[in-house]
């Protein structure tokens, strides 16, 4: 069971006068975990919220401030329990790649065809140039899919630098390509780009890791931070989640926030204002076992 | 023999003629007039119209043409054109010859139609609700999900609604068996409707007879269908709704028809910019502050509504609109999403849609598609592209007919098939049929495309008895679309029974009483008044002053008058002054300037480039009107249209020097025109004001800078005389100047008249009584009880007036004996310019404040530490 607190913090040159907000802070539920309670504050309270599921089953909250203010904080605590994905038994599993290909693009379960939808790409996965030669090298013939996508995301681990100052939001994927360079949410999505130049089906998750201190030390107060990684889909097993960053099969560490198919459909939080001049942004998430 | 049996072989012999003519050019096996069998035969409901044809000789065929393009060009039915320069508009060609269609060929037209629109719907609520279409097989998913116009965060939207596809309207086009075949669905946002009720009331007077003799059907059942509709679907339970049509603004290529069915249905017509969301509502940002809206008739493209959930670099947009959608405060039609239903990838999957859901065969015909998502179908399209059109299911790039590739292009397009399959169909090209169309006096066959519109109501779907007929430029060609020049057709539906006679008279009158209250004016619009009543008044009084100075120039190269030459001077500084095209004649550097002012001179009229030139205020003036497109008369715009018309000409051209009285005169006749229409046909209403006090404001700051110019310099009394002469010319004020002071003429007289005269309709004096007397009718946020707030704008105003009240004339003119100044006129003068200036701001401030953009804030981004 977890406790965690994500706050988000804009300042603003000037005032701002009206802002209109979309956020998808709210963890989801399902198999492998449940938000029990969220509590989510804004400052200055919003004239409107509302909350919706979307198409991809991710929690939105949407609100507009409507009052002259300088600054814009949002936090929100969420009470999560996870279960975690049984790593032993995914490894046991030896399906070939290709079989799971076959069935994905021919059954005729409607459980699958709703599955094509992540085989496609997608605004920021776009197809490009050697992705799918960067995937056979780990897909080799007749391999179990989960081996090979172990594989994929163990050598996106070495093969990659991880540098939070080469990329932001909008850097395209051939540029991560080329210099081999990026954070979590590059790395996830290239994964993303070489499970589906391969006709797989691959979905982005954004959520949070608890990190732990060094051996001794007192954690520090919001040291964590938002995490993203991918899932890859089986018809027998489902959605597996795989962390590029730190190239390993997510446990009971990792907690989901969000899915779709790719960052642009998981966007934490974004949002239209009206006045403010230039603002800064400042995030603390804090990731407690409770 | 008689001679009414002599009249009636003569008219056999020329319709004979007529179609043996017409008969030889035919290059199709389908013809709308001639039967496939026997190329002589012609079809019966032609005959009447033909006859009447046969009957006219060339030149007065051709002067029907003329007529029609005539009409057309006087309503002001223009097409804008990409890749060409701004505001490029093209006039709509309407070929004077309609098409006609029997009504045992419409009505079978009609039921297909109509069964595909329901089906349509059907599909669009399926994809946007259970997507059961895709879970039971029925269509692949790719088709859906690989379509950029499927908007994932509309899916549960519109389950409430029966008929969430409002407008329908289907391209047609003869297909082998003669029949009218579907090519293309248009759900989006289909454009063409206002164009072809455009085409019908200039056709009613260009073949007048004709169409009484032919008993055609009314296109006004379609329009009244739409108008109660959509006025029901709104779900607040106010019985008038606000009801705005949305448009993407004066640049977009359908703008005419925007603005023309905004004011034939009587909706506001609006840009993205003018409304707003609040509280999950949807407001218009109108001059009496927030009203809700209601009802959104749109124009702009599902994916550029909403900067805030859909694309984020929309500038067309609402942030915020999806979200009052899925509060069900407001209805957009048609609905955001629809655009997928466009998708031809949808034509092999329909028949049996329609077997499974309607337990129907299709009933109108559309022409064979293959998906290239599945690998047969793929198959056949790569080995046969070069006799198919390609098309992307989302239009994501313009369709090909694979024939008119190279080898090389035809590999390309293979090769891109082959990396994304589901992204493409390939179509059969339809054989099309051709058409009689007047071509220099003579009819002759074209190959011609159909339009037909729907729209929904409480009983299903109804269609347009008629609609948009579009025809190629020549015989042998294939492409026909406005972008490339095609010429359209006004739609004659035939029927044996006399159609209903329905007038929209009484609609009309329900619908502008109910408007009365409700027609409210657009932050946006007022401004874009407010402005042009600025830009008219600054080109009108600088055209005024160019042609004294002109006047003024010609004497002195005639007489050589050094007293002239002062006063040329004088004029030629005055000029640089109004227009605040520094340094001109202003300090110049070289005194060479006063001597041939001419290159500056043109400069100042015609470089565009220049700010302040009278071309650059000229083309203010058009699009500022332009942008509101809507709210001027077909007159008023007729005048508008010329200026436009003059701007094109001196921008083809630069013009000479001697060229310039002419178009002087020429523009002085239209902005005299422009303000002699707004002042009579345009009612008194905020509007108005609006734009009148743009009009005042300019003109009295005009007055303030002539004045300063050619008032405030104490010189003989001779070189006086001949400035204040200048000054009064340019304000048409000589004759009331002469008339009154006759021998008395003097500094004091032209201020007295020019500056403190609230009689006369140039001085400063009577332009701030109007300004005070149009604020008092605009809306007022502060509800007074004795009405004695005074906003600052007022204050402002009532202080202008109360200085000039209180101002004596001859301390005005006194000159100051160091720097031979009236330094107390030019004071006056400064603390009311400036004061003007202020007055400008507030009503800014007050009435167009809230017109600006949003942005967006920078996405919370992941930077996480790596473990």
């Amino acid at each position: 069971m977890y406790t965690i607190s994500h706050t988000t913090r804009y300042k603003y040159e000037r005032n701002v006068t009206v802002c209109k907000n979309i956020a998808r802070l709210i963890p989801f539920s399902n198999a492998n975990q449940s938000c029990l309670e969220t509590s989510f504050t804004i400052v200055p309270a919003p004239q409107t919220t509302r909350t919706y599921s979307d198409h991809f089953g991710n929690k939105v909250t949407y609100f507009e401030v409507a009052r002259p203010h300088r600054e814009l904080i949002i936090t929100v605590v969420s009470q999560v329990d996870v279960k975690s994905q049984s790593q032993q038994d995914l490894l046991l599993s030896t399906i070939p790649w290709e079989t799971v290909r076959e069935t994905i693009h021919h059954a005729k379960d409607e459980r699958i065809l709703m599955v094509r939808d992540f085989c496609l790409p997608s605004p920021l996965v776009p197809i490009i140039d050697g992705v799918k030669d960067y995937a056979l090298s780990s897909f080799l013939p007749g391999r179990p899919l989960i081996e090979a996508t172990n594989d994929l995301m163990r050598r996106i681990f070495t093969d990659f630098k991880y540098d939070p100052t080469f990329t932001t939001i909008t850097t395209p994927l051939q540029e991560v390509l080329a210099h081999r360079k990026g954070v979590c949410q590059d790395f996830s999505h290239f994964a993303i780009a070489c499970l589906r130049s391969i006709g797989l089906a691959a979905r982005y998750v954004s959520g949070y890791l608890e990190t732990l201190p060094p051996e001794g030390a007192e954690k520090l107060q919001g040291a964590d931070a938002s995490h993203a990684w991918f899932s890859v889909f089986s018809p027998s097993e489902g959605w597996i989640d795989f962390d590029p960053t730190n190239n390993l099969i997510p446990g009971d560490r990792h907690i989901s926030l969000a899915q779709g198919r790719d960052f642009a459909d998981v966007t934490p939080l974004k949002g239209v204002i009206y006045g403010g001049g230039n603002h800064k942004l400042r995030v603390e998430v804090d990731v407690r076992r409770a | 023999m008689t001679q009414n049996a002599q009249s009636l072989e003569d008219t056999h012999a020329k319709l004979e003629d007529l179609i043996h003519l017409y008969g030889k050019s035919r290059r199709i096996a389908h013809d709308e007039m001639l039967s496939s069998g026997d190329e002589h035969l012609i079809k019966d409901h032609w005959v009447p119209l033909m006859q009447a044809l046969s009957r006219s000789n060339p030149e007065a065929l051709e002067h029907k043409n003329h007529e029609a393009r005539r009409i057309m060009r006087e309503s002001g039915v223009t097409y804008n054109v990409y890749d060409e320069p701004e505001g490029s508009t093209r006039a709509w060609q309407l070929d004077p010859v309609p098409m006609l269609i029997s009504q045992s060929d419409w009505s079978g037209i009609e039921a297909g139609l109509v069964q595909r629109a329901e089906l349509l719907n059907l599909i669009f609520k399926d994809i946007y609700g259970e997507q059961r279409l895709i879970r039971e097989g029925l269509l692949p998913p790719e088709v859906i999900f690989a379509h950029q116009g499927f908007q994932r965060l509309c899916v549960g939207l519109y389950q409430n609604t029966k008929h969430a596809i409002f407008n329908y309207a289907s391209d047609l086009a003869r297909g082998p068996d003669g029949r009218m075949w579907v090519f293309a669905d248009r759900t989006q946002a289909p454009s063409g409707s206002g164009y072809a009720l455009e085409s019908r009331i200039a056709m009613s007077r260009v073949m007048a007879a004709e169409f009484r003799e032919n008993k055609v059907r009314r296109l006004s059942h379609y329009f009244r269908t739409m108008r109660s509709s959509l006025a029901q679907l709104s779900r607040s339970s106010r019985s008038d709704p606000l009801i705005v049509l949305l448009t993407p603004g004066p640049l977009n290529e359908t703008y005419f028809e925007h603005a023309y069915l905004a004011s034939y249905l009587g909706y506001t017509l609006v840009q993205g910019a003018d409304l707003t969301v609040r509280d999950g509502k949807v407001w218009l940002k109108s001059i009496d502050g927030l009203s809700q809206v209601d009802i959104i008739l749109r124009r702009v493209d599902d994916s550029f509504c909403d900067p805030l959930e859909l694309r984020e670099d929309s500038h067309l947009g609402v942030p915020g609109l999806l979200q009052a959608v899925r509060d069900g405060s407001v209805m957009v039609v048609n609905p955001l999403g629809s655009s997928i239903i466009e998708s031809p990838a949808m034509f092999p999957f329909m028949a049996n849609i329609a077997k499974h859901w309607l337990g129907e065969e299709l009933k109108m015909p559309c022409a064979a598609t293959w998906w290239c998502g599945h690998e047969k179908e793929r198959n056949y399209v790569l080995e046969n592209l070069d006799k198919l059109v390609i098309k992307a299911i989302d239009r994501r790039f313009p369709s090909v007919f694979g024939g008119t590739l190279s080898q090389q292009e035809r590999e390309t397009l293979r090769q891109q098939i082959l990396a994304t399959p589901y992204l493409y169909v390939g179509q059969e090209r339809l054989a099309c049929s051709s058409t009689p169309t007047l071509v220099k006096g003579q009819v002759v066959p074209r190959r011609v495309l159909f339009r037909s519109f729907l729209v929904a109501a409480e009983d299903g779907y109804n269609v347009m008895q008629g609609g948009l007929t579009r025809i190629a430029p020549d015989n042998d060609s294939f492409v026909i679309t406005n972008q490339s020049g095609g010429v359209n057709k006004d739609t004659w539906v035939l029927t044996d029974q006399p159609d209903r006679q329905v007038s929209l008279l009484p609609d009309i009158k329900k619908v502008l009483l109910r408007q009365d209250a409700e027609l409210l004016m657009p932050s946006r619009s007022a401004e874009n008044l407010y402005w042009v009543g600025r830009y008219a008044e600054r080109s009108e009084g600088v055209v005024r002053l160019l042609r004294t100075v002109l006047g003024k120039l010609s004497d002195v190269t005639e007489y050589h008058d050094e007293m002239d030459q002062a006063c040329l001077r004088k004029m030629l500084q005055a000029l640089t002054c109004l227009t605040d095209t520094h340094p001109g004649f202003v300090n110049p550097k070289s005194e060479a300037i006063f001597t041939r002012p001419e290159k500056e001179i043109l400069a100042v009229v015609f470089d565009s480039d220049k700010a302040g030139s009278i071309v650059s205020t000229l083309n203010a003036l058009f699009y500022g009107a332009f942008n509101v497109r809507d709210l001027w008369s077909a007159d008023t715009w007729r005048i508008i249209d010329d200026i436009g018309e003059f701007l094109a000409t001196v921008r083809a051209k630069k013009p000479s020097f001697f060229g310039l009285h002419n178009h002087i005169d020429t523009t002085i006749d239209s902005l005299m025109a422009f303000s002699g229409l707004t002042q009579e046909s345009m009612s008194h209403e905020s509007g108005w004001f609006m734009f009148d006090l743009g009009k005042r404001l300019e003109r009295a700051l005009q007055v303030i800078k002539l004045s300063r110019s050619l008032l405030c310099d104490v010189n003989g009394e001779l070189d006086e005389q001949l400035n204040i002469e200048a000054l009064m010319s340019t304000q048409e004020s000589l004759m009331t100047y002469r008339r009154r002071y006759r021998l008395a003429g003097s500094a004091e007289a032209a201020c007295k008249l020019l500056v403190l005269d609230e009689l006369h309709p140039r001085s400063i004096a009577f332009q701030i009584v109007k300004l005070q007397g149009h604020c008092r009718y605009l809306p007022r946020q502060v509800k007074s009880l004795f009405n004695t707030h005074l906003n600052d704008e007022e204050k402002t105003l009532l202080h202008c007036l109360t200085s000039l009240r209180l101002s004596d004339v001859n301390k005005l003119c006194k000159a100051d004996p160091k720097t031979s100044q009236r330094q107390n006129l030019l004071a006056l003068l400064a603390d009311i310019e400036s004061s003007l200036f202020s007055v400008s701001e507030d009503i800014s401030h007050r009435y167009f404040s809230h017109t600006d953009h949003g942005r967006q804030l920078a996405p919370q981004q992941i930077v996480e530490d790596a473990d």
